[in-house]
C-alpha cells in the first residue's frame, strides 16, 4: 500500500511545541510511505484538497493525517479520502494534539512521540481493509422522556413535523417545575397561561401518545430501532374511565397525604389530582395514606365514584413500545438545604424554599395566592431572601452556578411588594448574574422601582427572636456586620442533577458529569446530541436552565430528530465484530458477555456457532477479548491491527 | 457505655486559677461516676491564643510535649475541661502528621513527641462515653424546677472536621444531659454565638456587646441560669456581668454555671466541693428553689 501522511500545524495548537517538519520527514522513511507533508490546516478546504490531490497524484493506497482527536475530524477526513475514490476506512488519524502538543511542553519530546503515533498509524494503515455499510430500516417514531417545558416543546415540535411522539413522565401530571411557578421573569406573566395551553396540546395532539405516572424500565436496540419497556405505576384508579371530576378528593377522609405538587405546604386528600389544569386531569392515590389500602376500612372514593373507576388491587403494569429516536428531557431537582445547619436546618417552620414560596405566591396554591408565614399563618412585614444555597459552595460539593436564581429572587421581591404593599424584601446575595435579555433591566427594577435591598454578603445565622427570626449576615460592601429582623425567610435552592439521573443514564448508555448532568455530545458544537446514537438531550437534564434555554434546547432537540428521520434508512456502521466460522467452536462465551444481546447462537451443518447480529452490534470489543480461539474479531480493530500498533511502538 | 473509663487528665492553666471551680467539679463528678483521671505529669501550658496567633510551631511544640507525657503514661486517650486547651491539642497532633512541620517543632523539643493521643473534653466522654443515660440512672437530686439554657461559646466543636463532636451548628450534649438531670432546658438561639472571648483585655468594649447580647437574649427567654462548658466563656459573662451592666446599662442578675457543677448537684455532691462559692453572680437563690414544685406535691399529699 502507497500511503500519504499529513502532519497539521493547527495553527500554534501544534507546531508551538511539535516539529511538524521533522515528524513528517521521519514519516517519508516508514514502510509503504511515499508521499509526507506538513501543512497548516489540514482540515481547511487547501488543506483537504491536497489531500486529495497527492492521492490522485501518487496512487495513494491509503492515508495517515495526524492533528487532533478523531472525535473532531475523523468524519472529515474520511469524506476528503472518500472524495478522491479511497475506502473511507483507508485512513488513520494520528492524535498529536490532544494527547501530545496540548499536554507536553518539551519540543523534542513532543515530537519524538508524534513520530511514534504516526508510525503506529501507519502501519495499521497497512492492514486496514475497505469495509462497506449497510443499510437498515428505521422507526419514525420518538421516545420523549420527561414532560417538563423542555419535553413539551421537542415532543410538540416532533408531533407537529408529522412523527408520532411517545412521552412518558415520572409524575402524574406534566409540566414539570415550570407548571409550580406563579409568574416567570423578566416579564412576570402567568406561567400556567403560557404552560397550559401547550400541555393541553400534547393531551390534544393526535400523534402524541402520553404516559403519565410512568417510568422507563428498560432500553434495548439501537439509534432507529430502540425496544422501550414503559412501567406504569400503580393509580388505584382507572384512568381510561376516571373524569377528573373530583368527588372522590372532595369525600376523601384522609387529609394528611404529603402534597407534592405544592412543595409540602399544606397538605392534600390520599386520592388527589395534582392541580386544577392537571394534564392529564386524572385522579391518583398515594398509597401510603389511603386508610383503605393500608388498614383495609374506608372504600369512600370507591362507593361515590360516578364511573366506578377506584380499583384497590391495582398493580404497575408494563408496556413496550418501538421508536427510532429518543429525546431525553429529565429536568432537575432541588438541592436539599438541610445541611446548612446556620439556616436552621430545618428546624424554622418560616425558612422555606423559593419554590415553596412559589406555591404560596400562585393563587391556584394552597394559601390561595396570599403570602402567609408557615408558623402562624400571618402576613410577613419583612421578607428575607437568601441567594446561592446549594450553589457555588464547594463545601457543600455544589461548586457550579445554578444561573437563574438571582433572576427568580428578584422576580419574587417584585411580587412580594404587589401582594404585600407595606412588606420590605431583603437579598443576600454573592453577585447578581443576569445575562439573558431584558435579565439586568429587571433585576434592577427589583431595586430601583420594588426598593428592594440588595446586600452583598453571605448569611452566617439564622436565629428565632421572639416569633421573629433574626438574620445575621455580613455586607461585604459596607465591610459591616448586618441584622435584620424577618418575618418569613426565602432560601434560593440550587438546583442538581434529577433523582434516578444515573440511573436512566445507564439505560440510556450515555454518560452523566459528576454532579449526574447529562453529557453532550461537544460542549460547543453538539449541545444536544449525546455520544449515543439516535438519543439527544433537552432542557436542565444536561445542566441547570431557564425556560427560554429549556425551551431552545427542546426545539433544537426536535429539530435533530427530524433530521435523522429525514432519511428512510440509515447506513450501519461496519466497524462490527466478525465470527470467523472455521475457527468457532460454539463454546457460547462470547454471547454471554455481550452486554447488547448482539450475538446469537445459529445451527451449521449440526455445529452450533456464534453468529453476530450487525445492526444490534455496538463494536465494544469485549467478545473478541472473550473468545479463547479468537475466532471473533472486531472489523477495523483486528487483533492483527492492534499488534501491528504495538509493534511500531516497541521496536527495541 | 466505653468498657475503660481510663483517662489522662490535662487540667489547663485556667483550672488553677479563674477556672478552678471546673477543675474542682470535673474530678468529683469522675469519681462520683467511676471515671478515673490521672494527673499528666509535669503539664505545661498548651499555648492558649497567643501562642498560635503568633507561631504555629511554638504554639503545636508546647501542645505537643504536653500529648508526648500523655504517651509516656501509656495511655492514648486524654481529656481536659477547656475547649480551648482541646482545640490546641487536637490541632498539633493533626499538624504534626506533616512531615515537615513535624521536623520542625521534634527541633524546638528535647526529643521527638509521640502525638498519638487523642484529646476529649469533658462534655464529650460523659456523653459519648459514658452516657447520659447512665449518667440519669446515678441522679440523686433531679434538678426539676430549674430553667436553664445551654450555651456552648464558638470552639467546643468547631471547627467541625477537627473536633468531630456534635453538630456544629446546634449542639444538643448539654441540653440533653441537663434534661436527664430534670432540668427544663429552653433552646438557647445563641447558644454557639462568640461571647468575646479573650478580647476582654483588649477590646473590652468588644466583650460588653457580645456577652451582654447572651445575657439579655437568655433572660428573655426566661432562662434563670446559663450552663457553659468553657472557662472563658464562664469569665466573660460571670465575672465580667456587673462591668456589662454598667457599660450596657442593664440590670442582669443570671448565674453561669459550669455545667459538671449541675451534674455534681444532681448527682448529690456537696457545694462546697463542686466550688459553688466561687462563682461571682451567687446562684443561691435559685439553687434554694431546686425540687421546691416537688417539695410541695409532696406536702400536699
Amino acid at each position: 500500500m502507497k500511503i500519504g501522511v499529513f502532519v497539521c500545524h493547527c495553527g500554534s495548537n501544534i507546531e508551538a511545541t511539535v516539529d511538524t517538519a521533522a515528524v513528517a520527514a521521519a514519516a517519508r522513511e516508514f514502510p509503504g510511505v511515499v508521499f509526507s507533508t506538513d501543512t497548516m490546516y489540514t482540515c481547511s478546504e487547501p488543506g483537504q484538497d491536497e489531500i486529495v490531490e497527492a492521492i490522485q497524484k501518487y496512487k495513494l493506497g491509503g492515508v495517515v493525517v495526524a492533528s487532533c482527536t478523531p472525535r473532531m475530524h475523523e468524519q472529515t477526513f474520511r469524506r476528503t479520502v472518500e472524495r478522491a475514490g479511497l475506502n473511507r476506512y483507508l485512513f488513520e488519524m494520528a492524535n498529536i494534539r490532544e494527547h501530545v502538543s496540548w499536554i507536553g511542553k518539551d519540543r523534542q519530546s513532543n515530537t519524538n512521540k508524534s513520530i511514534d503515533l504516526v508510525r503506529m498509524a501507519s502501519e495499521k494503515l497497512m492492514r486496514n481493509r475497505p469495509l462497506y455499510s449497510k443499510k437498515f430500516d428505521i422507526n419514525k417514531r420518538v421516545l420523549v422522556i420527561g414532560g417538563g417545558v423542555a419535553g413539551i416543546q421537542a415532543a410538540l415540535d416532533c408531533a407537529d413535523g408529522g412523527l408520532e411522539v411517545v412521552m412518558v413522565e415520572k409524575s402524574p401530571t406534566i409540566g414539570g417545575k415550570m407548571a409550580k411557578l406563579d409568574k416567570t421573569f423578566p416579564t412576570v406573566d402567568c406561567s400556567s397561561c403560557i404552560l397550559g395551553p401547550r400541555m393541553v396540546d400534547v393531551a390534544q395532539h393526535p400523534n402524541i401518545t402520553l404516559y403519565a405516572y410512568s417510568e422507563i424500565e428498560d432500553i434495548n436496540g439501537y439509534v432507529g430501532n430502540f425496544d422501550i419497556k414503559v412501567k406504569k405505576k400503580a393509580t388505584y384508579v382507572d384512568w381510561d374511565s376516571c373524569t377528573g371530576c373530583g368527588i372522590c378528593m372532595d369525600k376523601c377522609p384522609s387529609k394528611k397525604a404529603t402534597d407534592f405538587f405544592n412543595e409540602g405546604i399544606g397538605k392534600t386528600r390520599a386520592i388527589n389530582i395534582p392541580f386544577p389544569q392537571a394534564i392529564p386531569k386524572k385522579a391518583k392515590i398515594d398509597p401510603e395514606f389511603c386508610t383503605k389500602i393500608q388498614k383495609g376500612k374506608c372504600g369512600v372514593c370507591a362507593k361515590l365514584c360516578p364511573s366506578g373507576c377506584i380499583d384497590y388491587e391495582m398493580q404497575d403494569q408494563f408496556i413496550t413500545e418501538k421508536v427510532g429516536a429518543i429525546v431525553t428531557a429529565t429536568g432537575f431537582d432541588l438541592f436539599d438545604w438541610s445541611i446548612y445547619g446556620e439556616y436552621g436546618a430545618g428546624r424554622y417552620p418560616d425558612v422555606i424554599t423559593s419554590l415553596q414560596y412559589e406555591r404560596m405566591l400562585s393563587a391556584s396554591g394552597p394559601t390561595g395566592g396570599h403570602i402567609k408565614r408557615p408558623s402562624d399563618g400571618k402576613e410577613p412585614k419583612n421578607v428575607v431572601f437568601i441567594q446561592c444555597v446549594g450553589s457555588r459552595d464547594k463545601s457543600v460539593g455544589r461548586p457550579y452556578c445554578t444561573g437563574f436564581c438571582c433572576m427568580y429572587t428578584a422576580k419574587q421581591t417584585i411580587l412580594t411588594k404587589d401582594h404585600l404593599p407595606d412588606s420590605q424584601s431583603y437579598v443576600f446575595y454573592m453577585d447578581i448574574r443576569a445575562t439573558g435579555k431584558l435579565y439586568d433591566e429587571f433585576t434592577r427594577r427589583a431595586m430601583e422601582e420594588y426598593d428592594t435591598k440588595y446586600i452583598r454578603g453571605r448569611v452566617s445565622m439564622i436565629y428565632p427572636k421572639g416569633d421573629r427570626l433574626l438574620v445575621r449576615g455580613a455586607d461585604t460592601l459596607m465591610g459591616t456586620q448586618v441584622e435584620v429582623d424577618a418575618d418569613l425567610v426565602v432560601l434560593a435552592v440550587g438546583a442538581e442533577a434529577s433523582a434516578g439521573a444515573g440511573e436512566l443514564a445507564e439505560k440510556l448508555r450515555i454518560s452523566y458529569d459528576s454532579y449526574g448532568f447529562y453529557m453532550e455530545g461537544h460542549p460547543k458544537l453538539k449541545p444536544v446530541e449525546t455520544n449515543t446514537a439516535g438519543v439527544y438531550l433537552a432542557g436542565a437534564c444536561q445542566g441547570p436552565k431557564d425556560i427560554p434555554s429549556s425551551v431552545g434546547q427542546g426545539s433544537a432537540a426536535a429539530a435533530k430528530v427530524l433530521g435523522l428521520f429525514s432519511k428512510d434508512q440509515l447506513e450501519s456502521d461496519p466497524q462490527v465484530s466478525v465470527v470467523d466460522i472455521k475457527r468457532c467452536i460454539g463454546c457460547g462465551k462470547c454471547m454471554q458477555t455481550c452486554p447488547f444481546g448482539a450475538i446469537k447462537e445459529v445451527d451449521m451443518r449440526g455445529m452450533a456457532k456464534a453468529d453476530v447480529i450487525e445492526t444490534i452490534c455496538q463494536g465494544c470489543g469485549i467478545c473478541t477479548s472473550t473468545c479463547p480461539q479468537g475466532a471473533v474479531q472486531l472489523q477495523h480493530f483486528t487483533d492483527n491491527q492492534i499488534l501491528s500498533e504495538v509493534n511500531a511502538l516497541c521496536r527495541f | 457505655m466505653k468498657k475503660s473509663l481510663n483517662y489522662a487528665y490535662y487540667p489547663g492553666c485556667s483550672s488553677t486559677g479563674t477556672s478552678i471551680e471546673y477543675d474542682m467539679s470535673s474530678r468529683a463528678i469522675c469519681a462520683a461516676l467511676d471515671i478515673t483521671l490521672n494527673d499528666v505529669p509535669d503539664w505545661s501550658c498548651c499555648g492558649s491564643t497567643p501562642a498560635h496567633t503568633v507561631d504555629h510551631s511554638l504554639s503545636s511544640a508546647l501542645s505537643a510535649r504536653n500529648l508526648d507525657q500523655v504517651a509516656s503514661m501509656g495511655l492514648d486517650s486524654c481529656v481536659t475541661p477547656c475547649p480551648s486547651c482541646l482545640a490546641n491539642l487536637k490541632t498539633a497532633k493533626q499538624r504534626m502528621k506533616d512531615g515537615d512541620f513535624r521536623d520542625k517543632v521534634n527541633n524546638l523539643l528535647e526529643k521527638p513527641a509521640d502525638t498519638g493521643a487523642d484529646t476529649q473534653s469533658v462534655l464529650q466522654i460523659l456523653v459519648e462515653d459514658y452516657g447520659v443515660e447512665n449518667i440519669q440512672k446515678k441522679v440523686v437530686k433531679p434538678l426539676t424546677g430549674l430553667v436553664v439554657a445551654a450555651y456552648y461559646g464558638c470552639i467546643i466543636n468547631r471547627p467541625a472536621e477537627l473536633m468531630q463532636f456534635d453538630d456544629h451548628e446546634h449542639p444538643m450534649a448539654m441540653d440533653t444531659l441537663m434534661e436527664a438531670l430534670g432540668a427544663t432546658v429552653i433552646p438557647f438561639p445563641l447558644k454557639v454565638e462568640c461571647c468575646g472571648a479573650s478580647f476582654g483585655i483588649p477590646r473590652k468594649d468588644v466583650v460588653m456587646r457580645l456577652s451582654g447580647k447572651l445575657l439579655s437574649t437568655a433572660e428573655e427567654i426566661g432562662a434563670m441560669a446559663l450552663v457553659t462548658a468553657c472557662p472563658l466563656c464562664q469569665m466573660n459573662l460571670d465575672m465580667r456581668q456587673a462591668q456589662i451592666n454598667k457599660a450596657n446599662e442593664a440590670n442582669h442578675n443570671i448565674p453561669i454555671f459550669y455545667f459538671t457543677q449541675l451534674v455534681g448537684l444532681a448527682l448529690g455532691l456537696s457545694e462546697k466541693e463542686l466550688g459553688i462559692d466561687k462563682l461571682c453572680v451567687t446562684p443561691q437563690p435559685i439553687l434554694d428553689s431546686i425540687g421546691r414544685e416537688e417539695n410541695l406535691k409532696e406536702k400536699a399529699a
